[in-house]
């Protein structure tokens, strides 16, 4: 009696050999590690550039642990921190033109062990530190926009067919052209109806005046808005690419927010900066016919111009319709200007870009073009005793110059300031223009040293509670209190095991969550055991106790754990991050226990007692 | 070793009215103080800034308070986080700042005045107030769609009056939780949440096993009144209810006193949910079957129609 059949122990022994092979990579030290990944545009040859990098390490007398290909990049290992920093600066000045050098920990792996996929735990930024940061798309903008490109297209079409007199006003979803006359209306709508055959259209007289409605349809609406937040997550990116951060995280959060998470980045002042530039140029042409001066007096702005300022204060007037704009750029490169030696960004454009900017170009030899640069700023201030939120536009003409001959597709600008602003220009320009203003409403930044404190803190948790848990087993159910401790150290294993394998995140929660699966799990052998007691006290057989102890506590255990799993359940969907961590440790925790209590024990208790003559248990 | 004896037979149910008195004044003192002085919510829910820092020496709170009212930050909230070192500091809106940029700031102004202590940063936080509102929001749905999610097992496994006895002790554990948070006025963060969902869990774990054991003793035991054979059945699984509670708070216990001062409040909140929940498991929920009048008839498994059909001529 009490003896399991073969497989069920083959089962046993497998798991806890998988587990225990899966869980092995933790044990592991993190060796800290450069990784050199190239930068748009160029390409990567990773022996010749692993040669070059070791000869500059060599000359700068920095030893390098080990090198080597990883995941498309160069992974340069190092022994120990401060080798990792001094090899940095060895190498930013020979190589960041064409390559971001990111600083990383990669595990010192056997190569067997790497060669089965097993790596440690996942760990999340509230352990290994690392910036956090929730983006919010302001999709109103996002629409504000495209109803703004679509009144410049109508205005445009419109001048086309040679049909005046309309007046052209923005609606929260679509553009009004109003006529004096319904004829004119009529046509334009015709023509209008016929280009834009995404628009709905609708129209109506009024007050002896006659207009047209072209609308964007919902449907198109809410891919108006998908397409903004997904090209707003492209352009976030790019950023994060340009940074030079290993295993960056950008993600989508609903449906209108992005979270970005970059592992072991320590200030976040530069990174924020960065995502949420909205920096742009455009390029418009300077209005010679109207005089400046008798704007600057108090004289009305032509219509069809808009007065800006010079970076040095100068007032000038700049024709409304832009040539290109950002979006339209498809690489941009910092340097310096040939002829005059001032900062400058070389700019390359996308095929429309380069033929409008042809066109515009050749029509306008030897007037002159100015290049405005775009910036938003979102700023806090006191309004009516309450603290609110402006964006502040911040628009600056950069550089004006005459255009001296036709261009297209590659030119440059000038007018920085300094050669850092071209740098960071450039970086902006290329990553590409946000398709709507973003906004970061929750920043969570973890220092490297809180990180390892919790590590610790959380490790030490785990062993003490553990170690207290196991010996009051012990001294309350003896041998079967061992078996249950055994089971509770196999539970971890897997725990460990199966975090590793799916790479879920651990986090600080995380561990409390393994912490109190320690203490829940032998739970289901308690409810075992008192049965079992309990079938003593009635006078049963050691043997028929161990069997009725195991069978009647079963649906009682599966019950009571199949509640825990719907609380984890809902913790998981509906948590953030850490939350996220706690659940999934509870949920695998809570799977494994049952399974370590339930067939792993009695796998142990049959060895023990099964099969033979037993005339009482040590329970 | 045994704590417990097997021929134990506490007369709970006897002291169910001196048990409903106790829960009550404990529910009416909770909603009291949750009513009237509410939680303390931290920056998750409220939105705002913090910055907690480390110096490498023990240091004053004033001089960093007056480093900070010289940067500007005069109404931060300075105090020590776990040990002299740590400082946590808490920044509220200020005007003309970017809000987003405010904790870089008060590290700066903190780096720059530093009078030879080094200092680190070792976290920052910044809440807008719309994602504190909303978390307030999904917090309480995630709550309620615990409960909910419970109810429908619970009824479907057992039966409705026991799904509702489940449902009313986890009430009974979550309103005695929170409203130690809202007495004591201890932060109320993100991860006390998550433990309050992890004791609705737990505490449904212990009222299951009663529940198990009672269903169980209405088939076999032909004879006894309800009262009596709930008495019985929290006698036998007694010893599995401490036992259990006993291994968890140990474990809950080290995590306190060990696990740092980042997830203090929620080990406190599973510590008092585990203690809450355990007398619950025995007394609210026993008492609630009570009161809803469960009897033998309810328990008997569902007889096959068929099967008399079948067996008649």
């Amino acid at each position: 009696m009490n003896r399991y059949p073969l497989w069920k122990n083959v089962i046993v022994i497998l798991v806890v050999l998988v587990s225990a092979l899966y869980a092995l990579p933790n044990i592991y030290d993190q060796d800290p590690s450069v990784e050199m990944s190239p930068l748009r545009g160029t390409v990567m040859d990773i022996p010749a550039l692993q040669a070059q990098a070791s000869e500059v390490l060599q000359k700068a007398d920095i030893k390098l642990k080990a090198a080597g290909p990883r995941n498309g990049k160069l992974l340069l290992r190092f022994a120990d921190p401060d080798q990792q920093l001094h090899a940095v600066d060895a190498l930013s000045p020979v190589f960041s033109e064409k390559y971001t050098l990111a600083l990383t920990t990669v595990p010192d792996l056997p190569g067997w062990l790497s060669s089965m996929n097993a790596l440690p735990m996942f760990l999340g930024l509230d352990l290994r530190g690392g910036v956090h940061v929730v983006i919010d798309v302001d999709m109103d903008a996002a629409v504000t926009q495209a109803v703004g490109r679509y009144r410049d297209d109508l205005r445009d079409l419109l001048r086309k067919e040679k049909i005046r007199g309309a007046r052209l006003s923005m609606l929260p979803n679509g553009v009004r052209a109003t006529f004096k006359e319904v004829g004119k209306r009529d046509l334009a709508e015709n023509k209008a109806s016929e280009q834009f055959r995404s628009l709905k259209f609708d129209n109506g007289e009024e007050g002896g005046q006659a207009w047209f409605d072209a609308l964007i349809p919902p449907a198109e609406m809410t891919a108006l808005k998908r397409f903004a937040l997904e090209q707003n997550i492209t352009t976030l990116r790019n950023r994060v690419n340009q940074m030079g951060v290993s295993e960056p995280i950008i993600q989508q959060q609903g449906e209108r927010r992005i979270v970005v998470q970059l592992p072991g980045v320590s200030d976040p002042s530069k990174i924020k900066e960065i995502l949420q530039a909205t920096a742009t140029l455009e390029y418009r042409l300077v209005d010679t016919q109207h005089s400046v001066l008798d704007v600057v007096d108090g004289g009305p702005v032509p219509p069809a111009s808009k007065l800006y300022k010079e970076r040095n204060g100068k007032p000038i007037l700049l024709k409304k319709r832009v040539i290109v704009t950002g979006n339209q750029i498809t690489d941009a490169k910092s340097g310096l200007d040939s002829r005059s030696g001032s900062p400058a960004v070389f700019i390359s454009l996308d095929a429309g870009g380069a033929r409008r900017m042809m066109d515009m170009t050749t029509e306008n030899v030897g007037q002159p073009m100015a290049v405005v640069f775009i910036e938003k700023r979102t700023v806090t201030r006191e309004k009516d005793g309450k603290l609110i939120k402006v964006k502040v536009p911040v628009e600056e003409v950069i550089s004006v110059a005459n255009i001296l001959e036709p261009f297209g597709a590659r030119f440059q600008t000038t007018g920085l300031d300094s050669t850092e602003e071209a740098r960071d220009l450039s970086l902006l320009l290329r990553a590409g223009a946000l398709a709507a203003p973003i906004e970061i409403v929750e920043e969570r930044t973890i220092g490297p040293s809180l990180g390892q404190d919790s590590i610790d803190q959380g490790f030490r948790s785990v062993m003490v509670g553990l170690l207290v848990v196991m010996i009051f087993m012990a001294l309350y159910y003896r041998v079967f209190g061992l078996v249950a401790d055994l089971a509770l150290l196999i539970n971890l294993l897997m725990i460990v095991a199966v975090l590793s394998m799916l790479q879920a995140t651990l986090t600080l929660p995380g561990i409390a969550g393994i912490v109190l699966t320690v203490g829940m799990a032998v739970d289901a052998n308690v409810l075992i055991f008192e049965r079992i007691r309990e079938e003593i006290a009635v006078g049963s057989t050691p043997q028929a106790s161990i069997k009725a102890g195991y069978e009647k506590a079963l649906s009682t255990i599966v019950d009571a754990n199949i509640t825990t799993l719907i609380a984890a359940v809902v913790l998981y969907s509906f948590g953030t991050g850490p939350i996220k961590g706690f659940a999934v440790t509870l949920f695998i925790g809570i799977l494994s226990s049952m399974f370590t209590a339930i067939m792993g024990s009695r796998a142990l208790i049959n060895v023990i007692y099964g099969g033979r003559r037993v005339k009482r248990l040590s329970i | 070793m045994e704590l417990i004896s097997n021929k134990l037979n506490i007369d709970f149910m006897g002291r169910r009215k001196i048990a409903l008195i106790v829960s009550s004044l404990f529910i009416i003192v909770s909603l009291a103080s949750l009513l009237t002085q509410g939680l303390k919510f931290g920056i998750d829910f409220t939105g705002g800034t913090l910055v907690e820092v480390g110096y490498a020496q023990p240091v004053e709170l004033e001089g960093v308070r007056s480093a900070l009212a010289e940067g500007g930050f005069d109404k931060a909230i300075v105090q020590y986080f776990g040990n002299s070192q740590d400082v946590l500091i808490n920044v509220p809106p200020t005007d003309g700042k970017d809000a987003n940029k405010l904790s870089d700031e008060v590290f700066r102004t903190l780096k720059v005045a530093n009078q030879g202590n080094e200092v680190k940063l070792r976290r920052a936080e910044f809440v807008g107030p719309q994602v504190g509102e909303e978390l307030t929001e999904d917090g309480g749905l995630a709550m309620i769609y615990a409960l909910g999610g419970i109810l429908l097992y619970v009824a479907f496994r057992f039966e409705y009056r026991f799904a509702i006895g489940s449902v009313v002790a986890l009430i009974h554990d979550v309103i005695i939780t929170l409203g130690v948070f809202s007495l004591l006025q201890i932060e109320f963060d993100l991860t006390v949440l998550a433990a309050i969902l992890a004791v609705i869990g737990y505490s449904l774990n212990d009222t299951i096993v009663v529940f198990d054991r009672i269903r169980e003793n209405f088939r076999r035991v032909r004879h006894g009144e309800t009262v009596e054979i709930i008495n019985v059945s929290l006698n036998q699984t007694l010893s599995r209810t401490l036992m259990t509670s006993v291994t968890t708070l140990l474990v809950l216990i080290a995590l306190l006193f060990l696990g740092g001062e980042i997830i203090f409040g929620f080990s406190l909140a599973l510590i008092i949910g585990v203690v809450v929940g355990t007398y619950s498991s025995i007394y609210v929920a026993g008492t609630t079957l009570i009161l809803l009048g469960v009897n033998r008839t309810d328990m008997m498994p569902v007889e096959k129609e068929g099967a008399d059909q079948n067996a008649a001529p």
